[in-house]
């Protein structure tokens, strides 16, 4: 596998950003929409209750998860959810067994594609749930994930 | 007292084993890197240098995932800025070393004949800073692992070309490190080769054990599991407290031995640090 | 949390620009204790990522502590040329921030 030279005069594979300004974003505005009680919710059903305001979404194929079937390790679990379904407004990701199972949400523009890609911390074997709200609907796709008790890490 | 029972096992091992120590240490380069490339018959010598990647495909996908934007950039920028910030004296880490210190990994570990040991990478950072007036930094993580990621990252490429001198003293620091490798130690009564040369392949538990044909390469790793980097010796630590045996410090004339044989026995594999593990 | 925390690459590809990126932060969930005191260490981790492309946001990420420490996120979106502006700004749990930027290659 070729692995990409990132610290050299010419990068091509894209630029590296510097930070400009450690400055705060307009803070209450962003802060008042972070979803606390769907971060808090303890239960699937609990967490897209509050922040979806529905527990049922339809199964959808056109939604992929790529994700191991065993995790290298639980506390860095590389996830992609993508779609191919049009006007998707938002993707959420649930790790069904964690203590709070709402993992991350993402709102879209209009002209974003359906796709996220991030890394993922699971306490034990779980399923991941995507849910997807495409045309003022939701769907959702699930794959199994298996965190094991490892040996050594050799 | 584990001290001494470690002593006598090692002894014990010479005395069954006469053939190992008149072994020269090509012919143990040769013998070693026979039996990992028969072993795992589809890998080429230079993947080896990745580890469990290089012989499971359901792993090393993950690996491919985080190599992306692996998190030991976040080390290797911490690393470069360290390596050029100026000591309190005016000099810089470029003082210490050929080229500047760009590319030089691939030096390391060297017999040093005016001091009679092994000098390691970190061993010579350090060496560097107590040259300067500047107070050593840990061995294990933080700031100098980020060093040593940094001028791991600017070897990436060269091939590992470890040379044991026509010296007895370069000898027998080699013979010591490959004595550790196949002694047994701790409660577990383990040698690294149990695991790593026997049991390459297998699995312990739900890990699958890496070959240790390629272990020095790609260090210091950022794992999974520290959050974080951490250098050679803070592997091998771990190790040896994972057979249940009391680790060496850090830079102890033991493990720089140890890295001595192991490096050299991965000669002709690319440096490829620093890596991603689990 | 200023300088080099955030890396960002953002790569134009048949039509749309993809971005990738990698933060710096330690993402504690606050469930785990600390060995020697025996005491819950506080939760510090991101909540809110806003990604801007020339200065209108595209993405707007709302994340939970199960998201990994020094966190990795990749979207993509339609259009976008060389040059164009990617802004990547994160704020925590204690009200600290960071915002880099990058341009599209």
């Amino acid at each position: 596998m070729k692995r990409r030279t990132f610290l050299k005069g010419t990068v091509a594979s894209g630029m590296v950003g510097m930070a400009v300004s450690a400055g705060l974003l307009t803070p209450r505005a962003v802060l008042a929409a972070w979803p606390e009680s769907s971060f808090a919710a303890k239960s699937v059903d609990a967490a897209m209750k509050a922040l979806l305001g529905s527990t049922s979404a339809a199964p959808s194929s056109a939604i992929k998860i790529k994700a191991p079937d065993i995790a290298e390790n639980g506390a860095v679990v590389p996830i992609t959810v993508s779609t191919s379904m049009p006007h998707v407004e938002s993707i959420s990701i649930l790790v069904a067994k964690n203590p709070s199972p709402l993992a991350c949400s993402y709102n879209l523009a209009s002209n974003t594609e359906g796709f996220i890609s991030t890394r993922v911390k699971m306490g034990k074997t779980s399923d991941l749930i995507a849910v997807i709200k495409a045309g003022g609907k939701l769907h959702s796709a699930k794959k199994t994930v298996k965190v094991t008790i490892g040996g050594c890490g050799g | 007292m584990k001290r001494l029972l470690m002593v006598a096992a090692a002894a014990l091992l010479v005395g069954t084993a006469p053939l190992i120590v008149q072994a020269s240490p090509k012919d143990d380069l040769k013998a070693f890197r026979g039996y990992f490339l028969e072993r795992f018959p589809n890998v080429p010598l230079e993947e080896f240098g990745n580890g469990v990647y290089a012989i499971d495909a359901a792993s090393r996908e993950q690996w491919e995932a985080i190599e992306e934007f692996p998190p030991y950039e976040i080390a290797v920028q911490e690393g470069e800025d360290l390596f050029n910030t100026p000591f309190k004296n005016g000099k810089t880490y470029a003082s210490c070393f050929p080229n500047g210190g760009i590319g030089v990994k691939s030096h390391y570990p060297y017999f040093d004949k005016n001091s009679g040991e092994v000098i390691t990478l970190e061993y010579a950072i350090n060496q560097c800073r107590i040259k300067n007036g500047e107070s050593p930094l840990k061995y294990k993580k933080g700031k100098l692992a980020s060093i040593s990621a940094y001028m791991a990252y600017t070897t990436r490429g060269q091939i590992i070309d470890i040379k044991i001198p026509n010296d007895p003293r370069a000898l027998a620091a080699y013979e010591k490190g490959k004595h550790f490798y196949y002694a047994r130690r701790g409660q577990l009564n383990m040698s690294c080769a149990h695991c790593h040369v026997d049991n390459a392949g297998n699995r312990i538990r739900a890990d699958i054990l890496s070959p240790a044909l390629g272990h020095p390469s790609h260090f210091p790793v950022y794992r999974s599991k520290w959050g974080g980097m951490g250098t050679l010796h803070r592997r091998f630590g771990g190790c040896n407290k994972q057979v249940r045996a009391a680790p060496f410090k850090a830079q102890s004339e033991e493990y720089r031995d140890l890295e001595y044989f192991l490096t050299y026995m991965s000669n002709g594999i690319p440096w490829n640090g620093p890596g991603s593990r689990k | 949390m200023a300088n080099k925390s955030i890396r960002i690459r953002a790569k134009l590809k048949g039509g749309e620009t993809e971005v990738k990126s990698l933060m710096s932060h330690v993402m504690e969930t606050g469930l785990r204790k600390d060995k020697k005191t025996g005491k819950k260490i506080p939760a510090h981790f991101i909540k809110e990522v806003v990604c801007e492309h020339n200065g209108k946001q595209v993405l707007l990420a709302q994340w939970g502590v199960a998201i990994s420490k020094n966190p990795y996120l990749s979207f993509k979106f339609k259009g976008g040329k060389k040059g164009d502006t990617i802004k990547i700004s994160w704020q925590d749990n204690k009200g600290e921030s960071a915002s880099a930027e990058a341009k599209v290659s």
